[in-house]
């Protein structure tokens, strides 16, 4: 492979990162407050509010049974209007984000709900109000289940941001596609598919590990 | 301001006719889960209630500090009535009535130390003080050498331990405990209940406590109220209810503990009617000061007959003696009855339940 490939994987692989981790940024800031609503707004919950939690439920679930490829023609002119273009790495990170927020409020409302009624319980008991439980009570004890749930959403990423390359969103996948697939540089698409996959391992290892060390319910940890 | 006597009579907390109705849902039908409750808790006193699973204990519990609220009536606290409160000063409130677990609900992302400070965090006290205050109640519990240690990394008992020092945190006038020792062993039991006993005396807190073991309110309480459906049929103190149970179920739970049940094998052995030759099988409660005399040897000396133990114990409630016999007396029906009636002369009961071979 040439140097000027080279440092085009480069640049790609950086342009990747940067749309994954803005897109897990922006997801998480949106998703995480919408995931502790989805947890705590039932009937009979600290802040009912069932209508709300079954309209934003409903939402949702229908953006992340929409196929992401769909997901990113369909919402063109959104992405138009916030990144002032609809081509780039810039204008991937709005579908990305869209797709991240829902599959994180999901993914955090699940580690919420599995935190012991029992705490809560207890909290109630010395007076804590329902902001004060969420604080310091459901965050933190739901904390390694969240963690574990933002690597996944961080592995997904990389999956849709590889596919993003297809609509001219740059990034890996795109060179993929351009040089690999349609200047059919074997070398090229190999490359693409190892660095994804060094990406996703990484990723998964280090979520895990601090997963690891934030969670106190073993002993030997 | 009342006069200080008045002070010591005022119950710390009251409960006025008292019913909680959980609605129907669905398929279940509702449920009556406390029925006119009337109960007094004096200043600084250990309450034990006790009561089948079911019977509405947690119920009873969750009224004092507004973690349920009743149908009817009213729970007054400290003087103020909790079921009238709103979810602001209901919070207040429940500063000042600490909290004790079965299951310890120790925050596992927590160290002791931390575990201890939540209610503190809660209440808004600076983080400069919360160490003044953490330190001593961990000394207090004996974890001092456990402050940076995980709840995983503690044992039942010194969770347990934790959960107490972690209620106590916000200086509570009242402590709560739902079947806080029912996940431990016996003698860890029994170091819980000793330390529970010595906060009690020091800090003058008024203990609530819930079990469904007598020999739990046997250790700790000075009051008993028994549960049964929802209704508190029995309450007093601990040694009038051991004493003198009256309500089946306080039998049944007072047997449990002093050994007043038959044991299996001599109900298997006893007869109604008596044939020639057989002994009559007396159950003798002893109570208080009878408990103290000699009186099986008297008997056997004054009407010159054989008695013998069949089964028995004696305990020590609420500091007397009680104790329970089951014996044989092989004498004829008249002596029988003069037997009989020493016996409950000297503040025994008697019940005479058969004959043995
Ligand atoms: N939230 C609820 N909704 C409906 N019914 C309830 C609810 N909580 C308790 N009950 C019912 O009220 C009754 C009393 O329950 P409670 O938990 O007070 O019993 P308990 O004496 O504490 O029993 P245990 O010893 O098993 O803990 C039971 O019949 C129970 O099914
Ligand atoms: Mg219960």
């Amino acid at each position: 492979m040439s140097p000027e490939i080279l440092q085009l994987i480069a640049w790609s692989t950086l342009d990747t990162l940067v749309m994954v981790g803005l897109a897990g940024l922006f997801g998480t800031l949106l998703g995480l407050p919408l995931g502790i609503f989805l947890a705590t707004s039932r009937a009979n919950e600290f802040f009912p509010a069932p209508n709300a939690n079954r309209i934003l439920g409903f939402i949702v679930n229908a953006t992340r049974s929409t196929p992401f490829i769909i997901l990113v023609v369909a919402i063109v002119p959104l992405t138009r209007l916030i990144a002032g273009t609809s081509i780039g790495t810039r204008a991937a990170i709005v579908p990305l984000t869209i797709a991240a927020i829902p599959f994180i409020a999901r993914v955090i409302e699940a580690a919420i709900r599995e935190v012991d009624q029992g705490l809560v319980e207890a909290a109630r008991a010395f007076g804590a109000s329902p902001l004060q439980i969420v604080q310091k009570v459901l965050l933190p004890e739901a904390m390694p289940a969240v963690t574990l749930a933002l690597t996944l959403t961080i592995v997904s990423l990389l999956g849709y941001s590889a596919m993003v390359g297809a609509v001219g969103g740059g990034g890996l996948g795109d060179l993929g596609i351009r040089y690999g697939y349609q200047r059919f540089m074997p070398d090229v698409m190999a490359t693409v598919v190892i660095v994804l996959i060094v990406l996703v391992q990484g990723a998964q290892t280090l979520g895990e590990a601090i997963a690891r060390r934030l969670d106190k319910r073993n002993r030997n940890s | 301001m009342p006069p200080p006597s008045d002070v010591q009579t005022q119950p710390i907390i009251a409960f006025a006719g008292v019913s909680k109705v959980y609605p129907a849902r669905n398929e279940s039908a509702e449920v009556v889960a406390l029925h006119d409750i009337d109960l007094q808790v004096p200043q600084g006193a250990i309450v034990g209630v006790i009561g089948k699973s079911g019977a509405g204990k947690s119920t009873l519990i969750r009224l004092i500090n507004g973690l349920e609220r009743p149908s009817r009536g009213s729970v007054l606290v400290n003087g103020t009535d909790v079921t009238a409160l709103g979810e602001r000063d209901l919070r207040e409130a429940r500063r000042s009535i600490g909290m004790i677990f079965q299951h310890f609900n120790l925050l596992s992302s927590r160290t002791a130390f931390e575990n201890i400070a939540l209610p503190l965090e809660i209440a808004g006290v600076a983080k400069s003080e919360i160490a003044g205050i953490v330190g001593p109640l961990l000394a207090m519990v004996g974890l001092s050498d456990k402050r940076d240690r995980y709840p995983a990394e503690l044992s039942g008992g010194q969770k347990q331990r934790v959960g107490i020092a972690r209620a106590l945190a916000t200086k509570p006038k009242v402590l709560l405990s739902d079947e806080a020792t029912s996940a431990l062993d016996p003698e860890t039991t029994d170091q819980i209940l000793s330390l529970l006993k010595t906060i009690n005396a020091e800090l003058k807190l008024t203990i609530v406590f819930i079990t469904h073991e007598m020999s739990v309110v046997k250790k700790l309480a000075d009051r008993v109220a028994v549960l049964e459906g929802g209704r508190i049929v029995e309450q007093g103190t601990t040694f009038e209810v051991f004493a003198n149970p009256r309500h089946e179920t306080t039998k049944r739970f007072v047997g449990s503990i002093t050994g007043g049940n038959v044991p299996e094998w001599l109900r298997a052995k006893l007869k109604p009617e008596r044939l020639a030759g057989d002994s009559a099988v007396l159950h003798v409660g002893f109570t208080g000061r009878g408990a103290g005399q000699p009186v099986l040897s008297r008997l056997a000396r004054n009407f010159g007959i054989d008695v013998n133990i069949l089964h028995g114990q004696v305990e020590t409630i609420a500091s007397h003696p009680f104790g329970s016999l089951f014996i044989s007396v092989a004498a004829d029906p008249e002596v029988l009855g003069k037997v009989i009636a020493e016996l409950k002369a000297g503040q025994n009961t008697v019940e005479h339940l058969g004959y043995v071979a």
